[in-house]
Protein backbone atom coordinates (compact mmCIF):
# COMPACT_ATOMS: atom_id res chain seq x y z
CA UNK A 1 0.00 0.00 0.00
CA UNK A 2 1.92 3.20 -1.05
CA UNK A 3 -0.61 6.49 -0.87
CA UNK A 4 -0.40 9.17 -2.84
CA UNK A 5 2.40 11.26 -1.72
CA UNK A 6 0.71 14.90 -2.68
CA UNK A 7 -2.25 14.63 -0.12
CA UNK A 8 -1.40 14.58 3.87
CA UNK A 9 -2.97 11.86 5.42
CA UNK A 10 -2.49 12.88 8.56
CA UNK A 11 0.20 14.85 10.10
CA UNK A 12 2.48 12.02 11.80
CA UNK A 13 2.35 9.78 8.85
CA UNK A 14 4.85 9.45 6.78
CA UNK A 15 3.66 7.96 3.61
CA UNK A 16 7.06 7.13 1.93
CA UNK A 17 7.97 4.70 4.84
CA UNK A 18 5.09 4.04 6.90
CA UNK A 19 2.99 2.50 4.35
CA UNK A 20 5.49 -0.54 3.91
CA UNK A 21 6.10 -1.13 7.41
CA UNK A 22 4.89 -4.32 8.85
CA UNK A 23 4.85 -4.58 12.65
CA UNK A 24 5.36 -7.70 13.83
CA UNK A 25 7.25 -10.31 16.24
CA UNK A 26 10.61 -11.83 14.45
CA UNK A 27 9.13 -15.25 15.16
CA UNK A 28 6.00 -14.42 13.18
CA UNK A 29 7.86 -13.43 10.15
CA UNK A 30 10.55 -16.25 10.21
CA UNK A 31 7.59 -18.38 10.66
CA UNK A 32 5.50 -16.83 7.56
CA UNK A 33 8.65 -16.90 5.57
CA UNK A 34 9.58 -20.65 6.15
CA UNK A 35 5.89 -21.83 5.87
CA UNK A 36 4.99 -20.47 2.74
CA UNK A 37 8.49 -21.78 1.15
CA UNK A 38 8.75 -25.43 1.80
CA UNK A 39 10.81 -27.29 -0.65
CA UNK A 40 10.10 -30.83 -0.41
CA UNK A 41 12.37 -33.22 -0.35
CA UNK A 42 10.89 -36.34 -2.90
CA UNK A 43 11.56 -39.53 -0.95
CA UNK A 44 9.17 -41.51 -3.53
CA UNK A 45 8.97 -45.20 -2.80
CA UNK A 46 5.72 -46.54 -3.94
CA UNK A 47 3.01 -45.67 -5.49
CA UNK A 48 2.23 -43.00 -3.00
CA UNK A 49 4.83 -41.20 -5.10
CA UNK A 50 2.48 -41.41 -7.96
CA UNK A 51 0.14 -39.24 -6.16
CA UNK A 52 2.91 -36.88 -5.27
CA UNK A 53 3.48 -36.29 -8.51
CA UNK A 54 0.01 -35.61 -9.41
CA UNK A 55 -0.23 -33.21 -6.38
CA UNK A 56 2.94 -31.65 -7.86
CA UNK A 57 1.30 -31.15 -11.42
CA UNK A 58 -1.76 -28.54 -12.82
CA UNK A 59 -4.52 -30.60 -11.91
CA UNK A 60 -3.84 -30.24 -7.73
CA UNK A 61 -0.45 -27.68 -7.80
CA UNK A 62 1.14 -27.91 -4.96
CA UNK A 63 3.02 -25.11 -6.11
CA UNK A 64 -0.30 -22.73 -4.64
CA UNK A 65 0.76 -23.48 -1.19
CA UNK A 66 4.72 -22.51 -1.70
CA UNK A 67 6.04 -26.35 -1.86
CA UNK A 68 6.92 -27.24 -6.01
CA UNK A 69 10.24 -26.68 -5.71
CA UNK A 70 10.95 -30.53 -5.85
CA UNK A 71 14.79 -31.06 -5.71
CA UNK A 72 16.60 -34.42 -5.96
CA UNK A 73 19.11 -32.80 -3.12
CA UNK A 74 18.82 -33.28 0.22
CA UNK A 75 20.74 -29.98 1.42
CA UNK A 76 18.17 -27.87 -0.34
CA UNK A 77 15.18 -29.05 0.81
CA UNK A 78 13.16 -28.08 3.84
CA UNK A 79 10.41 -31.04 4.33
CA UNK A 80 11.19 -34.98 3.66
CA UNK A 81 7.69 -36.18 1.95
CA UNK A 82 8.31 -40.10 2.60
CA UNK A 83 6.17 -41.30 -0.36
CA UNK A 84 5.74 -45.47 -0.25
CA UNK A 85 6.85 -48.65 1.56
CA UNK A 86 10.20 -48.08 3.46
CA UNK A 87 11.63 -51.49 3.20
CA UNK A 88 14.58 -52.36 5.36
CA UNK A 89 17.21 -52.48 2.61
CA UNK A 90 16.17 -48.45 2.12
CA UNK A 91 15.42 -47.59 5.35
CA UNK A 92 19.46 -46.02 6.45
CA UNK A 93 19.24 -44.76 2.89
CA UNK A 94 16.47 -42.76 4.05
CA UNK A 95 17.59 -42.07 6.88
CA UNK A 96 20.84 -40.63 5.37
CA UNK A 97 19.26 -38.19 3.17
CA UNK A 98 17.53 -36.99 6.09
CA UNK A 99 20.67 -36.39 8.10
CA UNK A 100 21.92 -34.69 4.90
CA UNK A 101 19.24 -31.93 4.99
CA UNK A 102 19.89 -28.96 6.73
CA UNK A 103 18.07 -28.11 10.07
CA UNK A 104 15.27 -26.64 10.63
CA UNK A 105 13.56 -29.39 8.94
CA UNK A 106 10.47 -31.03 8.69
CA UNK A 107 8.70 -34.90 7.66
CA UNK A 108 5.92 -35.53 6.30
CA UNK A 109 4.98 -39.63 6.32
CA UNK A 110 2.52 -40.01 3.42
CA UNK A 111 0.53 -42.96 3.32
CA UNK A 112 -0.28 -46.21 4.99
CA UNK A 113 3.15 -48.02 4.68
CA UNK A 114 5.34 -45.02 5.60
CA UNK A 115 3.06 -44.16 8.43
CA UNK A 116 3.53 -47.54 9.87
CA UNK A 117 4.13 -50.28 7.62
CA UNK A 118 0.81 -50.45 5.91
CA UNK A 119 -0.47 -53.63 4.84
CA UNK A 120 2.93 -55.05 4.71
CA UNK A 121 3.49 -56.69 8.07
CA UNK A 122 6.17 -58.69 6.97
CA UNK A 123 10.13 -59.27 7.58
CA UNK A 124 11.06 -57.12 4.76
CA UNK A 125 9.56 -53.87 5.26
CA UNK A 126 10.23 -51.50 8.01
CA UNK A 127 7.45 -50.39 10.52
CA UNK A 128 7.00 -46.92 10.19
CA UNK A 129 9.49 -44.52 8.91
CA UNK A 130 8.94 -42.69 12.64
CA UNK A 131 11.22 -45.81 14.10
CA UNK A 132 13.83 -43.98 12.53
CA UNK A 133 13.17 -40.12 11.85
CA UNK A 134 11.10 -37.57 13.11
CA UNK A 135 7.80 -37.26 11.88
CA UNK A 136 5.97 -34.07 12.01
CA UNK A 137 2.47 -35.11 10.08
CA UNK A 138 1.13 -38.48 9.07
CA UNK A 139 -1.33 -38.80 5.87
CA UNK A 140 -3.59 -41.88 5.94
CA UNK A 141 -4.78 -43.47 2.75
CA UNK A 142 -3.56 -46.00 0.42
CA UNK A 143 -2.20 -44.16 -1.49
CA UNK A 144 -4.32 -40.58 0.42
CA UNK A 145 -5.47 -38.80 -2.36
CA UNK A 146 -3.35 -35.57 -3.49
CA UNK A 147 -5.88 -33.47 -1.96
CA UNK A 148 -5.03 -35.43 1.37
CA UNK A 149 -1.27 -34.27 1.17
CA UNK A 150 -2.20 -30.79 0.42
CA UNK A 151 -4.01 -30.82 3.99
CA UNK A 152 -1.10 -32.64 5.69
CA UNK A 153 1.35 -29.44 4.39
CA UNK A 154 -1.15 -26.83 5.58
CA UNK A 155 -1.20 -29.09 8.86
CA UNK A 156 2.59 -28.95 8.49
CA UNK A 157 2.43 -25.01 7.85
CA UNK A 158 0.02 -24.46 10.60
CA UNK A 159 2.86 -26.32 12.68
CA UNK A 160 5.62 -24.21 12.01
CA UNK A 161 3.20 -20.79 12.55
CA UNK A 162 2.96 -21.61 16.07
CA UNK A 163 6.97 -22.52 16.19
CA UNK A 164 9.04 -20.64 18.62
CA UNK A 165 11.99 -20.54 15.94
CA UNK A 166 13.64 -17.36 17.09
CA UNK A 167 13.66 -18.62 20.74
CA UNK A 168 14.81 -22.16 19.60
CA UNK A 169 17.71 -20.31 17.57
CA UNK A 170 18.41 -18.35 21.03
CA UNK A 171 18.50 -21.30 22.90
CA UNK A 172 20.92 -23.23 20.63
CA UNK A 173 23.32 -19.42 20.67
CA UNK A 174 23.36 -19.51 24.50
CA UNK A 175 23.58 -23.13 24.78
CA UNK A 176 26.61 -22.90 22.43
CA UNK A 177 28.23 -20.24 24.55
CA UNK A 178 27.95 -21.97 28.03
CA UNK B 1 3.18 -81.50 -28.94
CA UNK B 2 4.28 -81.48 -25.23
CA UNK B 3 2.76 -84.92 -24.23
CA UNK B 4 4.81 -86.38 -27.10
CA UNK B 5 8.01 -84.28 -25.71
CA UNK B 6 7.77 -86.49 -22.28
CA UNK B 7 7.59 -89.57 -23.75
CA UNK B 8 10.83 -88.62 -25.11
CA UNK B 9 12.28 -87.76 -22.05
CA UNK B 10 10.77 -90.63 -20.23
CA UNK B 11 12.82 -92.92 -22.98
CA UNK B 12 16.09 -91.10 -22.72
CA UNK B 13 16.14 -90.61 -19.21
CA UNK B 14 14.68 -94.00 -18.09
CA UNK B 15 14.26 -94.64 -14.53
CA UNK B 16 15.91 -91.36 -13.75
CA UNK B 17 12.21 -89.83 -14.58
CA UNK B 18 10.52 -89.86 -10.97
CA UNK B 19 7.09 -89.32 -12.14
CA UNK B 20 5.33 -87.52 -15.24
CA UNK B 21 1.70 -85.60 -14.73
CA UNK B 22 -0.66 -84.10 -17.22
CA UNK B 23 -3.08 -81.85 -15.57
CA UNK B 24 -5.88 -79.53 -17.85
CA UNK B 25 -3.14 -79.78 -20.98
CA UNK B 26 -0.04 -78.76 -18.48
CA UNK B 27 2.59 -81.08 -18.66
CA UNK B 28 5.00 -81.70 -15.68
CA UNK B 29 7.86 -84.02 -15.36
CA UNK B 30 9.43 -84.25 -11.82
CA UNK B 31 13.42 -86.33 -12.28
CA UNK B 32 16.17 -86.52 -10.13
CA UNK B 33 18.32 -83.95 -9.21
CA UNK B 34 21.57 -85.77 -11.09
CA UNK B 35 20.01 -85.49 -14.15
CA UNK B 36 18.32 -82.32 -13.91
CA UNK B 37 20.51 -80.32 -16.17
CA UNK B 38 20.81 -82.94 -18.48
CA UNK B 39 17.38 -83.26 -19.09
CA UNK B 40 16.63 -79.46 -19.20
CA UNK B 41 19.60 -79.10 -21.85
CA UNK B 42 17.99 -82.32 -23.99
CA UNK B 43 14.40 -80.31 -23.78
CA UNK B 44 16.55 -76.90 -24.93
CA UNK B 45 18.66 -78.57 -27.96
CA UNK B 46 16.52 -81.35 -28.86
CA UNK B 47 12.98 -80.34 -27.89
CA UNK B 48 13.42 -76.14 -29.22
CA UNK B 49 12.61 -75.34 -25.67
CA UNK B 50 14.17 -72.34 -26.33
CA UNK B 51 12.68 -69.98 -23.75
CA UNK B 52 12.56 -70.09 -19.85
CA UNK B 53 10.05 -68.38 -18.04
CA UNK B 54 10.42 -69.08 -14.56
CA UNK B 55 12.13 -71.04 -11.74
CA UNK B 56 10.92 -71.50 -8.69
CA UNK B 57 11.17 -73.61 -5.73
CA UNK B 58 9.34 -75.11 -3.12
CA UNK B 59 9.63 -75.87 0.69
CA UNK B 60 8.32 -79.22 1.26
CA UNK B 61 9.51 -78.71 5.36
CA UNK B 62 9.19 -81.58 7.10
CA UNK B 63 9.44 -83.90 4.13
CA UNK B 64 12.71 -85.55 2.72
CA UNK B 65 14.29 -84.41 0.43
CA UNK B 66 12.99 -80.58 1.95
CA UNK B 67 12.92 -78.83 -1.34
CA UNK B 68 11.71 -78.77 -5.12
CA UNK B 69 13.04 -76.79 -7.97
CA UNK B 70 10.48 -75.95 -10.48
CA UNK B 71 11.35 -74.63 -13.92
CA UNK B 72 8.96 -73.76 -16.79
CA UNK B 73 10.01 -73.75 -20.44
CA UNK B 74 8.51 -72.60 -23.84
CA UNK B 75 9.30 -72.74 -26.99
CA UNK B 76 9.54 -69.26 -28.88
CA UNK B 77 6.49 -69.42 -30.42
CA UNK B 78 4.49 -70.92 -27.60
CA UNK B 79 3.24 -74.21 -28.69
CA UNK B 80 4.84 -75.94 -26.10
CA UNK B 81 4.97 -75.58 -22.09
CA UNK B 82 7.21 -78.20 -20.33
CA UNK B 83 7.38 -77.89 -16.33
CA UNK B 84 10.21 -79.72 -15.19
CA UNK B 85 10.60 -80.71 -11.27
CA UNK B 86 13.92 -81.94 -9.40
CA UNK B 87 13.91 -82.82 -5.36
CA UNK B 88 16.69 -81.16 -4.23
CA UNK B 89 17.91 -82.25 0.29
CA UNK B 90 18.62 -79.52 2.35
CA UNK B 91 22.39 -79.69 1.88
CA UNK B 92 22.37 -80.23 -1.88
CA UNK B 93 23.13 -77.72 -4.91
CA UNK B 94 21.30 -77.17 -8.09
CA UNK B 95 23.36 -77.02 -11.15
CA UNK B 96 22.60 -73.53 -12.62
CA UNK B 97 21.10 -73.59 -16.51
CA UNK B 98 22.60 -70.03 -16.68
CA UNK B 99 24.45 -71.69 -19.28
CA UNK B 100 21.56 -73.35 -21.44
CA UNK B 101 19.27 -69.78 -20.78
CA UNK B 102 21.19 -66.47 -20.09
CA UNK B 103 17.73 -65.82 -18.65
CA UNK B 104 17.89 -68.08 -15.60
CA UNK B 105 20.49 -65.64 -14.00
CA UNK B 106 18.30 -63.87 -11.67
CA UNK B 107 15.76 -66.54 -11.40
CA UNK B 108 18.25 -68.36 -9.83
CA UNK B 109 19.63 -65.55 -7.65
CA UNK B 110 16.11 -64.97 -6.34
CA UNK B 111 15.46 -68.85 -5.10
CA UNK B 112 19.08 -68.72 -3.77
CA UNK B 113 18.06 -65.54 -1.95
CA UNK B 114 14.54 -66.50 -0.80
CA UNK B 115 15.18 -70.19 -0.30
CA UNK B 116 18.53 -70.48 0.45
CA UNK B 117 19.45 -73.34 -2.38
CA UNK B 118 22.80 -72.96 -3.56
CA UNK B 119 23.70 -73.22 -7.73
CA UNK B 120 26.50 -74.30 -9.13
CA UNK B 121 28.20 -72.93 -12.09
CA UNK B 122 26.32 -69.53 -11.73
CA UNK B 123 28.11 -66.74 -12.77
CA UNK B 124 27.36 -64.59 -9.94
CA UNK B 125 25.12 -65.93 -7.03
CA UNK B 126 24.85 -62.80 -4.98
CA UNK B 127 21.20 -61.90 -3.16
CA UNK B 128 19.45 -60.29 -5.35
CA UNK B 129 16.18 -59.03 -3.11
CA UNK B 130 17.87 -58.63 0.72
CA UNK B 131 21.44 -57.68 0.96
CA UNK B 132 24.51 -59.35 1.18
CA UNK B 133 24.94 -60.72 5.00
CA UNK B 134 21.44 -61.38 5.84
CA UNK B 135 21.11 -63.99 8.02
CA UNK B 136 18.04 -65.41 6.82
CA UNK B 137 16.04 -66.80 3.88
CA UNK B 138 12.92 -65.50 4.24
CA UNK B 139 10.29 -67.66 2.34
CA UNK B 140 11.88 -70.75 3.51
CA UNK B 141 8.52 -72.68 5.82
CA UNK B 142 10.11 -72.29 9.12
CA UNK B 143 10.61 -69.10 9.27
CA UNK B 144 8.29 -66.78 10.53
CA UNK B 145 6.28 -63.97 8.44
CA UNK B 146 6.98 -61.51 11.16
CA UNK B 147 10.62 -61.83 10.84
CA UNK B 148 13.73 -62.16 12.50
CA UNK B 149 15.68 -59.14 14.36
CA UNK B 150 19.10 -59.06 12.54
CA UNK B 151 21.23 -55.99 11.89
CA UNK B 152 24.64 -55.26 9.51
CA UNK B 153 25.99 -51.95 10.45
CA UNK B 154 25.51 -48.89 7.95
CA UNK B 155 23.55 -51.95 5.69
CA UNK B 156 20.68 -52.64 7.09
CA UNK B 157 18.73 -54.27 9.86
CA UNK B 158 15.60 -55.94 10.22
CA UNK B 159 12.69 -55.81 13.13
CA UNK B 160 9.96 -57.92 13.83
CA UNK B 161 6.53 -57.02 12.53
CA UNK B 162 3.76 -56.54 15.05
CA UNK B 163 1.08 -59.23 13.62
CA UNK B 164 -0.64 -60.19 16.65
CA UNK B 165 -2.47 -62.62 14.61
CA UNK B 166 -4.00 -59.66 12.79
CA UNK B 167 -4.98 -59.81 8.91
CA UNK B 168 -2.93 -61.88 6.13
CA UNK B 169 -1.64 -64.27 8.47
CA UNK B 170 -3.27 -67.65 7.64
CA UNK B 171 -4.72 -69.60 10.66
CA UNK B 172 -5.82 -73.24 11.27
CA UNK B 173 -10.00 -73.35 10.77
CA UNK B 174 -12.01 -71.91 8.48
CA UNK B 175 -13.96 -73.65 5.46
CA UNK B 176 -12.70 -71.37 3.17
CA UNK B 177 -9.78 -69.17 2.44
CA UNK B 178 -12.09 -66.15 3.46
CA UNK B 179 -12.14 -68.02 7.30
CA UNK B 180 -8.10 -68.62 7.18
CA UNK B 181 -7.13 -65.26 6.09
CA UNK B 182 -9.54 -63.16 7.42
CA UNK B 183 -9.19 -59.13 6.65
CA UNK B 184 -8.93 -58.26 10.04
CA UNK B 185 -9.30 -60.50 13.27
CA UNK B 186 -10.46 -59.71 16.90
CA UNK B 187 -7.62 -60.27 18.94
CA UNK B 188 -8.99 -61.84 22.42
Amino acid sequence: MVSDPSTTLHTAYDSKIEGNVIFTRADAAINWMRKNSLWPMPMGLACCAIELMATASSRFDISRFGAEVMRFSPRQSDVMIVAGTVTYKMALAVKRVWDQMPEPKWCIAMGACASSGGMYRSYAVLQGIDKLIPVDVYISGCPPRPEALIEGLMKLQAKIEKSPSLQEQKQEYFNEMA
Amino acid sequence: MSAEDVIKVREKFGAQVISSLEFRGEHTVTVELTVLHDVLAYAKKELGYGMIIDISSLDHFGDDPRFEMVYEIVTVDDSKHLRVKAPVGEEESVASVTDLWVGADWHEREVYDMMGIPFTGHPDLRRILMWEGYPFYPLRKDFPLAGRPSDMPDVAFTGIAPLEGGPFVTADGGDDTIGREPRSRVIP
